[in-house]
């Protein structure tokens, strides 16, 4: 018997799409569908455990070897760098990394640009690229109100439609990087499991290119 | 299994047949000081893995450095004699960071290292003794091998400046196919050039079926003066190792200021990440001014920790219990009875519950009683 494929998924709507995904090539496991607060669902006939973890720890339980492969943000595994196969893009739960401001207003470069995000690794790589002195400020959620209270001068965020910046009165100031969601692998198990991940993925990556 | 291997750990069990292993082929064993002067270090960051390093002040006011590595001290005190190659191994502990681990770890290595003149019987002993490292840890490994020549090759026919070049060889570290795909959009990379790149990060299988795989992604002498190496092995190990286990994967990508030709990397199932890791680096030779060649490799003992997870059952084979007036030779002869008939034994005074044993005894003025097995 050959052992199982672990797989982490991100709750919320991402994780469940990718789910899907998984059932249309015939890794389905109904016992998911049941509901309830089990985070762990396995289906012996076709050697898969599901398992539903916050979506910034996919990497971790991937990168750990808890998990074979997973589904994550790419904005996660910039932000951890973590050391994992990124086998495919999934082209859904797109977004962008962008640096935003308060509307009109451009930041001054004579002083320290303050940056509030929850991404501190990924602010920093970018401005550090621009040889700009900031001070980052991290934060949680409501990012958007920093800029507001003047507490910071931009924020680094992810945007999606942009409703929440204009809601506040901010607006994209500067791209950083294009973020979908990425299959990622473990190192080691991809080695001792190279057939089915692949098959998996080549499969995947069928259904994907279709719905987009 | 002897006795005394019961009681070791996995990674110690591990020391003792590598030892063994490298011994028998002519390695000489090398023991290091525990550090080395800072500047040593900083001269060659880029070739440790980790950024971090532990300083503190010597005696005489020189910075000094914990050792992160033991390979740049090994080729600093080499001769560096083309004709008598110095076949050298070590066991020593490291100082470095692991990623996440927030703090500095001491990581158990054991490695071996050739230094002179590597030619093919050369590359075939280290990659076998590599392969037998893996083989006497567990029987269920892989040993990935790449070429240096082979993906600096395609990195040269591409013609992109250095930078692009370095996110296409991260993205092949991940086979990142996506991504590579992009960047070569983004630089307008030929469609064929393309191809090949993302061909090589997904390439990944036997030797035997992956080779002429690659062999059609050639595009200048430097790649096929790769396979034409790669292939050598294949046909060897073909007669002396065990081929299936080694998989061409040219994502293990090591820093090119230093390493050249062959390179590899050894995984074990149950260890999420590579535990052998080694290669050819003629490149640093040089740079510390010798002129030789050289190839080796490291095991990282340390993970090894978390894979010999089966939980004793018992703590020991017999708590032995004694009262207050029990003779006291009486019961250091029991003690000895029983570890001569190859028993663990554990003697105190009151069972509290916390050891698990598979017999429980008591010495009482009148003699040794079994209470319970």
């Amino acid at each position: 018997m050959q052992n199982k494929i672990n797989i982490a998924l991100p709750k919320g709507r991402l994780g469940e799409k990718v789910y899907d995904i998984f059932e249309k090539i015939g890794y389905g496991c109904p016992a998911i569908h049941e509901g309830g607060r089990k985070l762990i669902f396995e289906n012996e006939e076709n050697g898969v455990r599901y398992f539903w973890v916050k979506p910034s720890d996919v990497a971790v339980y991937v990168e750990r070897g808890a998990a074979d492969i997973g589904v994550v943000g790419k904005d996660i595994l910039l932000e951890q760098s973590s050391d994992v196969y990124e086998l495919l893009d999934l082209g859904m739960g797109k977004c962008r990394m962008a640096v935003a401001g308060v509307k009109g207003e451009r930041p001054d470069f004579a002083h320290t640009l303050r940056v509030a995000t929850k991404f501190p690794n990924i602010a920093r790589e970018y401005y550090r690229k621009q040889s700009r002195e900031i001070d980052i400020i991290k934060l949680h959620g409501s990012i958007e109100i920093a800029p507001i209270l003047k507490m910071s001068d931009v924020i680094v965020d992810i945007v999606e439609t942009g409703t929440t910046l204009k809601e506040n009165n901010l607006e994209v100031l500067e791209e950083i990087v294009p973020i979908s969601a990425r299959l990622i692998a473990n190192k080691a198990s991809y080695k001792f499991n190279t057939q089915r991940i692949r098959q998996m993925c080549d499969k995947i990556a069928v259904i994907c290119e279709k719905n987009d | 299994m002897k006795q005394t291997e019961l009681y070791l750990k996995k990674e110690e069990q591990a020391i003792f047949s590598l030892r063994a292993l490298f011994e028998q082929y002519g390695y000489r064993k090398f023991k290091m000081s525990k550090f080395e002067e800072y500047d040593f270090y900083a001269d060659n960051r880029s070739f440790l893995h980790s950024e971090n390093i532990l300083t503190f002040t010597g005696l005489d006011g020189k910075l000094l450095a914990l050792k992160p590595d033991v390979t740049l001290s090994i080729v600093k005190n080499a001769k560096g004699e083309r004709k008598e190659p110095e076949r050298v191994y070590y066991n020593e502990n490291v100082y470095r960071a692991r990623k996440g681990a927030g703090e500095y770890k001491e990581i158990m290595q054991v490695g071996l290292e050739y230094i002179g003149e590597v030619d093919s019987y050369a590359t075939l002993e280290v990659l076998l003794l590599a392969q037998k490292s893996l083989q006497a840890i567990s029987g269920d490994y892989i040993l990935d091998v790449s070429h240096m020549g082979f993906v600096a090759g395609l990195m040269e026919a591409t013609e992109l400046p250095l930078a692009r070049q370095k996110r296409i060889l991260d993205s092949i570290s991940e086979k990142n196919a996506h991504t590579i795909r992009h960047i070569c959009q983004e630089a307008a990379v030929s469609e064929d050039m393309t191809k090949r790149l993302e061909a090589l990060a997904g390439l990944y299988g036997s030797l035997e079926e992956t080779l002429p795989q690659a062999k059609a992604l050639c595009c200048n002498e430097r790649m096929e003066q790769a396979i034409k190496e790669l292939e050598e092995i294949l046909r060897c190990l073909k007669i002396v190792g065990n081929e299936k286990r080694i998989h061409l994967d040219f994502s293990i990508v090591n820093d090119m200021d230093y390493y050249n030709g062959i390179i590899f990397q050894g995984f074990i199932h149950g260890v999420p990440s590579g535990i052998l890791s080694g290669g050819r680096y003629d490149h640093l030779v040089r740079k510390l001014g010798k002129d030789a060649d050289a190839i080796g490799f490291a095991v990282y003992l340390d993970l090894l920790e978390r894979f010999d997870s089966a939980e004793k059952e018992y703590d020991v084979d017999t708590l032995l219990l004694y009262e207050d007036g029990a003779d006291t030779a009486a019961l250091a002869a029991a003690a000895q009875m029983l570890t001569d008939n190859g028993q663990s034994v554990l003697v105190q005074r009151e069972n509290t519950g916390n050891i698990k044993y598979k017999q429980l005894l008591c010495m009482k003025d009148r003699g040794l009683e079994i209470i319970a097995e």
